[in-house]
């Protein structure tokens, strides 16, 4: 492959703008169903869109005494982040025979990118509140992370290898009882991977104001913004692809239209969590993701070995 | 009308800020937001930080302490902002302009570029104002 093929293919299809629309037309979905939740009738179609655009548009403010390079740099980290995880979770679907070995792991570490460029944003933007919020975020990663990675095992000991292709060639985790327990569990992992109720702490809008974001204005929060809305997109694709086959291409439309639904229901399900339950404490949250999830998880991982 | 004039009229960012209100305009204000008017239709939303915000609310008057908040609140606000005006109190005073914490309308320690009159103004009259105001940053 070719560099410039390479630069295309992160910049412009499967990587940043593809991910960027696609994920923007998402958290329109994730905000036209809170609306109708709520009896409301909810924004315009393009919201998201005219948002990002106001966002680039408004000043930057620096907060004084702040490393301005860092405040600065900080969502570019996880936007980059994000756009590869997405480029490399794509190539995955679309030709699963040419993926290298081991780029779950690589994928794995790359959702975890955003939450660290939002926990260096926010203690590097010195505002008390901000620091709370990169502290419950830098809590909730290490909370979520130990289920998340077993819960990513299962498909690994079903399918016999680590590579993404492979994953994707074998018959669907879901199949088997362990597939399904670790689908619950990476499912609730995803919610707070998003940063979602009920795992919203680290921005509590109540209590800390916007939390680790409250000192981002302009382009910087609308690149955070387009980060979240692109994390929308690639989280429950990379469950699709892990435990429910992916979408699958060259075998008709049917197909593509099956791998389209599972993922809208999975986003669904997703909102509808987030708008029927109330918000954990961090304290609450760590315990609940050490506590009965990681069994769960590590009992999901028993069954698969036991072939299950 | 450039995109980005539409788009910045069609994603306002709002902060709140009560000063020595009675309340009853917060109150208002509150009522436009719940689904009954549900102003999120035109990309209307409340934000907590004014780092975020492209539309600062006043309510209530504004005493010789509070201004100086006021104004730090509309120095840290990222520039394009709309500073509005709610009820009659930031402009008048009203009941409280005979008060000994009665200074000088907030008007004269930033700029306001629309009043909504009422005490409280209903949430119709906001959001007339609201379409009034998107018009004058259009320049229609």
């Amino acid at each position: 492959m070719y560099y410039g093929d390479i630069i295309v293919q992160y910049l412009v299809f499967p990587g940043m703008l593809f991910t960027a629309v696609v994920g923007l037309v998402t958290s329109w979905i994730d905000r036209k169903v809170t609306a109708r939740v709520q009896m409301r009738v909810g924004p315009p179609f393009l919201q998201p869109f005219y948002d990002i655009v106001k966002y680039m548009i408004k000043e930057t403010t620096v907060p004084a005494g702040a490393p301005a390079w860092l405040f600065l740099s900080a969502p570019l980290i996880g936007l980059a982040a994000v756009s590869a995880a997405s480029t490399i979770l794509w190539r995955a679907l679309m030709v699963p025979s040419e993926t290298f070995a081991g780029d779950l792991i690589v994928l794995i570490y790359l959702l975890t990118m955003p939450a660290l460029a939002v926990i260096l944003g926010s203690f590097a933007s010195c505002n008390p509140l901000a620091s709370v919020g990169g502290s419950r975020e830098m809590k909730l990663v290490m909370g979520y992370e130990l289920p998340f990675v077993l819960a990513a095992l299962v498909p690994v000991i079903h399918a016999q290898s680590i590579r993404m292709g492979d994953i994707l060639s074998a018959s669907p985790a879901v199949a088997a009882p362990s597939g399904v327990l670790a689908l619950l569990v990476a499912m609730l992992c995803m919610q707070a991977k998003l940063t979602l109720v009920p795992f919203d702490a680290p921005e509590a809008e109540t209590e800390l104001t916007g939390g680790a974001y409250i000192e981002y204005s302009g382009p910087p929060l609308g690149l955070f913004k387009l980060t979240r809305a692109m994390m929308l997109f690639t989280m429950p694709m990379f469950l699709v692809a892990l435990y429910c086959g992916g979408i699958r291409f060259g075998t008709g439309w049917l197909d593509i239209v099956l791998g389209i639904l599972k993922y809208v229901g999975l986003v669904v399900v997703i909102v509808l969590i987030r708008n029927t339950a109330p918000r954990m404490r961090i304290d609450q949250a760590v315990k609940f993701f050490w506590g009965p999830v990681t069994v769960v998880a590590l009992a999901a991982v028993v069954l698969a070995f036991m072939g299950w | 009308m450039s995109f980005a004039i539409q788009a910045l009229t069609r994603s306002l960012n709002v902060f709140h800020v009560a000063g020595s209100a009675c309340n009853n305009c917060d109150i208002e204000i509150l009522d436009v937001l719940t689904p009954r008017y549900d102003v999120e239709r035109f990309g209307i939303t409340l934000v907590g930080s004014i780092k975020h915000a492209d539309v600062l609310l006043l309510s209530g008057i504004f005493n010789k302490k509070s201004a100086v908040r006021l104004k730090h609140l509309y120095e840290q606000a990222p520039k394009p902002i709309v500073v509005v005006g709610i009820g009659g109190c930031p402009a008048t005073g009203l009941m409280f302009r005979d008060s000994y914490n009665w200074d000088v309308p907030p008007g004269e320690y930033i700029p306001i570029d629309a009043y909504v009159g009422g005490c409280p103004p209903k949430p119709e009259a906001m959001i007339s104002a609201i379409v009034k105001l998107i018009g004058k940053l259009r320049g229609g």
